[in-house]
């Protein structure tokens, strides 16, 4: 099928298989390799995207169910500038404030993060550890980062 | 892996009908895709498959109405939108509730209630709720729509009432009525994204420590979601006492036969089960 | 605690710097394997055993399918030893007539499509002739390792007859899996020269170096072992990529083309290490008043098929059976035996979890018989500073225990807490705390870094030095407090210092990236070796700027000449002057090291006896939790962990160690748990093998205690493994005293607490 949707604001078309994974799509025929693949099976959420404004697992969508939609991934997340990549809020609190040690879920918990933050979500200890229930990290135990979600949330406001 | 597969995407009911009609050897509905891809991926009975009908857009089976004390909900609604919805919250707070515990945000804003209805896993966490709720569940296709109760619906594992060219259109559930309560219990593996070892629902009438109008259900000690009909009759209008709960108790272990797997035990099942029921119990006739 | 000197703290370290690999980590830039393409390259796939133990009669590539483009290799394809080289050479690359455990490497496949390879995989196939397995640790009679350790064993007998108590427990622990995100992944690119140059997610390149020479039959100038992006290891990449390469040359070689390997989820969880199960017993002679008199300890760890690292992990094992107590007398024996399961490895803690269980348990158990106060149970039997191990080691400096203790017990509120939930009796809930005890030997064992001349260093750059180690950042942030440690010992920025990707072609041997070594011991070289590239710039600028040799120094960027006979001191030039200037007319210039290993600390390893560890890491874990009495569930509510390590050259990395390791002993001790089905895990899946989500993790409140170790750099010491000890007997003890019993196993399931529950009755 010929599949057009939005990625990241930009208008993007590929010639897939109507049921290969959106995660797929996005790092072969996109080669947007920032959603990662931990599992396969929606249990990690280290493809965690945003299909018109909702948050999914890249590696449960089939292409032929996002036809013209709108998707956001962690490449979407910092804005370019004139001057180069300018990291939003929530990249910068991940890093000066621990959200991030290896890294591979690190792109799905920052775009489940900011998708929460998006919808208007409270960044309390219990919401935030619901929101993010679905992302699974083996190295920060989680503290370092929802202090990153609370201290971005802080400072946005 | 999924390029030899044939898919049609419907956008309406009658396109998706009009593939049913076919009888394509090997059909496959997809929904929201949170059971259907991992089989794929993990290539699981994937010679079995042979045709994939997408539903995602029907929007004939999408939307939420509270209609003359039911609840219509459209087999496509989402966990998430469970959550969210006011009308749930208003009649049913209870399935609200338990959608946010069937796996986490993302999983909830695809995986939807007709899929958990039809995937018929005997761990489905809103199977319970919607047997001791007395949903009506209404099924549909060339050959027109017929109304099933969800709980003679499950025919054995994963095995249910809808026929090869059918599929499931919406979920009737009679709103709660004054003084008239559904609640439940999962216990779980972990606290999110978990599988239940047990779930228990209950809904009834509680009026000055009695239950009447009582409907017991139970997921993961039987190869189907259970309807629990001797827990039902021990407690069916008989005032709350140590007594009555023990005969619960025996009625619900004769009701249920839960077994050993890696999730948890067949006696650890049978005793939180009972526990559970006793609990739930109490806390409807008011005693806790 | 002791006082560093003021002039060793220079800027950047004990601050927290943004770690270095974060911008490319949170935009999604970061390469790790999977995201980087080679060209021409195939994809490997693996044929695996399905059986425990059998004569493999046939491997038969079916000839009704079309092979065309697919590379296959078996056994008779290594050009070199049929070896994945590490401790003992008996582990296989690929099986050659025997099979020893199911997932079993037996063949190897590549090609362009995966789908054709999918298809290929169901076209190999195997006959077998079964032979008998053994899958119990308790009836394997095949020891890969035998420990003992023995300390005043002639006066036990006398012990026991005389103690007032002899309390006996015995305890088990089973696989923990390391559950990286990031699955093992590798691709090898056949060279021109007949070389093969590795990439891939790993911890140690050397051991891969070392493995592929063997493998491959190739000197070591035609191996190139690079590191990507690394997204976590906890041990489960130690040793097992050095497997993989091999698959990944060997298919690279015979198809000339690069080949790209990278596990599923439920193939890495089927076929690669965990930690080694165990069975610990305890017979412990103890004073009325709880002192603890002697002990004998019988630790049985479960090694799988092959050796791997098994021995060292029991050794460490064994090592810290005793715990940190003070033994005047006691017998620990140790074995490691053979099954036919897929072997054991490194792990996070490697053997101390699991008799830090052990001994923690049983701790509470003794406290439990005997009435005493759990905490005052430790602090009377606490090892102090001059105190011995059980192998006879004196403890010189940096013992914390008392230290960690009060941390651990002040942040918890512990009295009150303990006072309050024994009073809270109605409900149907019930509250616990308990805590821990643990210490970890900081660095390799015994004599390990005295064999292992580890190797690190820096060169200069114009703008200050470039970190030169083969040591891996797998998370833990290695690049970032490297890049500090140099800074501050050269004297310039931390922006200043690079760190360049581990590559072994390029690199010294530092040593594997284990064992809580890398600050205290590669750290400690790097930091030498810049402060000599410092003397080394110092005597050149005073050449160019008319001072003594002696009477310059670096800080912060700058060079400064001290004034003679006068307090004061004048600016001569900025690094970067005398950089370039020293590049310009000298050339490139390196300085790497040899890790010193402290004067005096030896080990003998053949009576186990003397110094095991040049220091320990010291941590007390304070849990405190809620029992359902309906489901048996338990819900964490808060842990306090206070971790003395020497000095927290980064502390917000430094508590994300501490958090991140707590939390993965919590599922150790609540959730983690591998069902085996005749010798094969049948839970591969993340749904099914459970890890903690963000609402199972409760909220962490470490605290870092700093009793500096005199000979680590700035006064560290190790760290990555001393959290992963103490959670689960902490858990254990919380749970005792919620519900009055004790569970003397791993996980803590609701299904055992309701057992333990009916058995207390």
């Amino acid at each position: 099928m010929k599949l057009t949707m939005t990625v990241n604001g930009e208008a993007r078309t590929a010639e897939v298989a109507p049921l290969k994974r959106l995660l797929d799509v996005l790092r072969e025929d996109l080669l947007l390799t920032g959603s990662k693949e931990g599992c396969g099976e929606g249990e990690c959420g280290a493809c965690s995207v945003v299909i018109d404004g909702q948050l999914v697992n890249a590696c449960l969508v089939p292409a032929c169910q996002v036809q013209g939609s709108a998707i956001v991934t962690v490449e979407g997340l910092a804005a370019q500038g004139p001057l180069g990549e300018r990291l939003s809020d929530l990249q910068r609190s991940f890093i000066e404030h621990g959200g991030a040690q290896c890294g591979i879920c690190t792109p799905g918990m920052v775009v489940a993060a900011q998708c929460h933050l998006d919808a208007g979500g409270a960044s309390t200890d219990a919401v935030l550890r619901e929101a993010l229930a679905g992302n699974l990290c083996r190295c920060t135990g989680y503290q370092k980062i929802i202090e990153s979600v609370q201290l971005a949330a802080q400072g946005a406001r | 892996m999924s390029g030899e597969l044939e898919v049609t995407s419907a956008r309406s009911l009658g396109e998706a009908y009009a593939l049913l009609a076919q009888e394509r050897p090997g059909l496959r509905v997809l929904a929201g895709g949170t059971d259907l891809m991992v089989q794929i991926a993990a290539r699981l009975g994937l010679d079995q498959i042979g045709h994939v009908l997408d539903i995602w857009r029907v929007p004939e089976l999408r939307g939420l109405e509270l209609r003359e004390g039911t609840l219509r909900i459209g087999a496509l609604t989402t966990y998430g939108e469970l959550i969210k919805s006011p009308l749930v919250h208003q009649a049913l707070p209870a399935l609200a509730l338990v959608s946010r515990e069937v796996g986490a945000w993302a999983i909830q804003n695809r995986g939807t209630l007709g899929g958990n209805v039809c995937n018929a896993s005997p761990a489905g966490d809103t199977l319970p709720l919607l047997i001791a709720a007395g949903a009506r569940l209404v099924l549909g296709g060339p050959r027109g729509e017929r109304t099933v109760a969800a709980d003679v619906f499950f025919l054995g594992y994963r095995k249910t009432a809808l026929a090869k060219d059918e599929l499931l259109l919406r979920i009737d559930l009679p709103a709660l009525g004054a003084g008239e309560r559904l609640t439940y219990r999962k216990v779980g593996t972990r606290r999110a994204q978990s599988i239940s070892k047990t779930l228990i629902a209950i809904r009834a009438t509680s009026r000055d420590g009695t239950l009447r109008g009582v409907r017991i259900a139970a997921g993961c000690v039987a190869p189907i979601p259970l309807r629990c009909k001797q827990a039902e009759a021990a407690l069916e209008g008989k005032p709350i006492d140590a007594a009555v709960l023990a005969q619960a108790r025996l009625g619900l272990e004769a009701d249920i036969a839960p077994i050993d797997d890696i999730r948890s035990t067949a006696i650890y099942r049978r005793c939180v089960s009972g526990n559970v029921l006793e609990r739930l119990v109490r806390g409807l006739a008011g005693m806790e | 605690m002791k006082q560093l000197d003021e002039e060793e703290v220079g800027g950047a370290v004990g601050r927290s710097p943004p770690r270095r690999d974060g911008p490319g980590k949170v935009t999604g830039r970061a390469k790790y394997l999977d995201d980087l393409t080679f060209p021409d390259q195939l994809w490997g796939r693996t044929v695996r055993s399905t059986v425990a133990h059998a004569k493999v009669k046939s491997v038969t590539f079916d000839p009704a399918f079309d092979w065309s483009g697919i590379t296959r290799v078996t056994a008779t394809d290594i050009p070199g030893e049929n070896v994945v080289a590490l401790i003992v050479d008996d582990q296989p690359c690929l099986a050659d007539g025997v099979v020893r455990h199911c997932e079993e490497a037996i063949a190897l496949i590549a090609g362009k499509d995966r789908e054709q390879l999918e298809q290929a995989l169901l076209h190999v196939k195997i006959e077998y002739e079964p032979l008998p397995p053994v899958f119990d640790l308790l009836h394997s009679d095949v020891a890969f390792k035998k420990y003992k350790i023995e300390r005043a064993v002639e006066t036990l007998p006398e012990i026991f007859a005389k103690a007032y108590r002899i309390v006996e427990g015995t305890y088990k622990v089973r696989h923990q899996e390391q559950m990286y995100i990031e699955p093992n992944a590798i691709c090898a690119v056949p060279r021109p020269d007949g070389g093969v140059t590795i990439h891939g997610s790993m911890q140690c390149p050397f051991y891969i170096h070392r493995a592929l020479q063997r493998l491959m039959k190739l000197p070591t100038e035609k191996i190139a072992v690079i590191q990507t992006v690394t997204g976590g290891g906890f041990g489960g990449k130690e040793d097992y990529p050095s497997m993989l390469a091999g698959h990944a040359a060997l298919l690279a070689r015979k198809a000339g083309k690069p080949v790209k390997m990278i596990y599923k989820r439920d193939e890495d969880v089927a076929a690669t290490t965990k930690r080694h199960p165990a069975v610990i017993k305890h017979r412990t002679a103890v004073a009325q008043d709880g002192t603890l008199l002697g002990c004998e300890i019988d630790v049985v760890m479960d090694g799988g098929a092959y050796c791997t690292l098994s021995p060292v992990v029991a050794s460490r094992g064994v090592l810290h059976a005793g715990g940190a107590y003070r033994w005047p007398a006691c017998r620990i024996d140790c074995r490691v035996v053979m099954t036919n399961t897929p072997p054991n490895g490194a792990f996070r803690g490697f053997g101390v979890p699991q008799t830090m269980f052990g001994i923690e348990a049983h701790m509470e158990r003794i406290a439990h018989e005997l009435g005493l106060d759990p905490l005052e149970l430790r602090r009377k039997n606490a090892l102090e500073l001059g105190d011995q191990t059980p192998t006879g080691q004196e403890l010189l400096w940096s013992v914390a225990a008392q230290e960690v203790l009060d941390a651990a017990v002040a942040k918890s509120d512990w009295h009150r807490k303990r006072h309050l939930f024994e009073s809270e009796v109605t409900g149907r809930k019930r509250r616990g705390i308990g805590l821990s005890l643990a210490l970890h030997g900081a660095g390799f064992t015994g004599a390990g870094e005295v064999r292992l001349k580890a190797r690190a260093g820096v060169e200069l750059t114009p703008r200050g030095c470039r970190v030169l180690a083969i040591s891996t950042d797998i998370g833990q942030g290695t690049e970032t407090v490297f890049a500090q440690m140099a800074a501050d010992s050269l004297g310039v920025n931390f922006d200043d210092v690079e760190v360049a990707i581990p590559d072994t072609s390029k690199m010294p041997d530092s040593g594997p990236t284990v064992a809580s070594r890398t600050v205290m011991v590669v750290g400690g070289t790097i930091a030498s070796a810049a402060r000599a590239l410092q003397a080394a710039l110092a005597s050149f600028a005073a050449e160019r700027y008319g001072a003594e040799a002696g009477q310059v120094t670096c800080r912060e960027g700058i060079f400064y000449a001290t004034v003679p006979d006068s307090p004061a001191e004048r600016p001569l030039a900025p690094f970067g002057a005398i950089a370039s200037a020293y590049l310009d007319e000298r050339g490139p210039l390196r300085c790497i090291e040899q890790y010193a290993h402290p004067p005096g600390i030896e080990f003998d390893e053949v009576a186990y006896r003397g110094d095991a560890y040049p220091c320990f890491a010291w941590a007390a874990t304070v849990v405190e939790l809620e029992v359902d009495l309906d489901t048996f569930e338990i819900k964490l509510d808060r842990v306090v962990h206070a971790c003395d390590v020497g000095k927290a050259i980064h502390p917000v990395l430094a508590e994300g160690q501490i958090e991140g390791g707590t939390v993965q002993a919590l599922g150790y001790a609540l959730l983690e748990e591998h069902f085996y089905k005749e010798g094969r895990v049948i839970n591969t899946r993340l749904q099914n093998y459970l890890i903690p989500t963000s609402m199972d993790a409760p909220v962490i409140e470490s605290v870092l205690v700093e009793d500096p170790y005199p000979h680590g750099p700035y006064g560290a010491k190790g760290l990555g493994e001393l959290p992963m000890d103490g959670p689960a007997p902490a858990v254990v003890a919380a749970v005792l005293h919620a519900i009055g019993a004790l569970v003397p196993e791993l996980p803590v399931t609701p299904e055992r607490v309701m057992a333990a529950l009916e058995a207390a009755r």
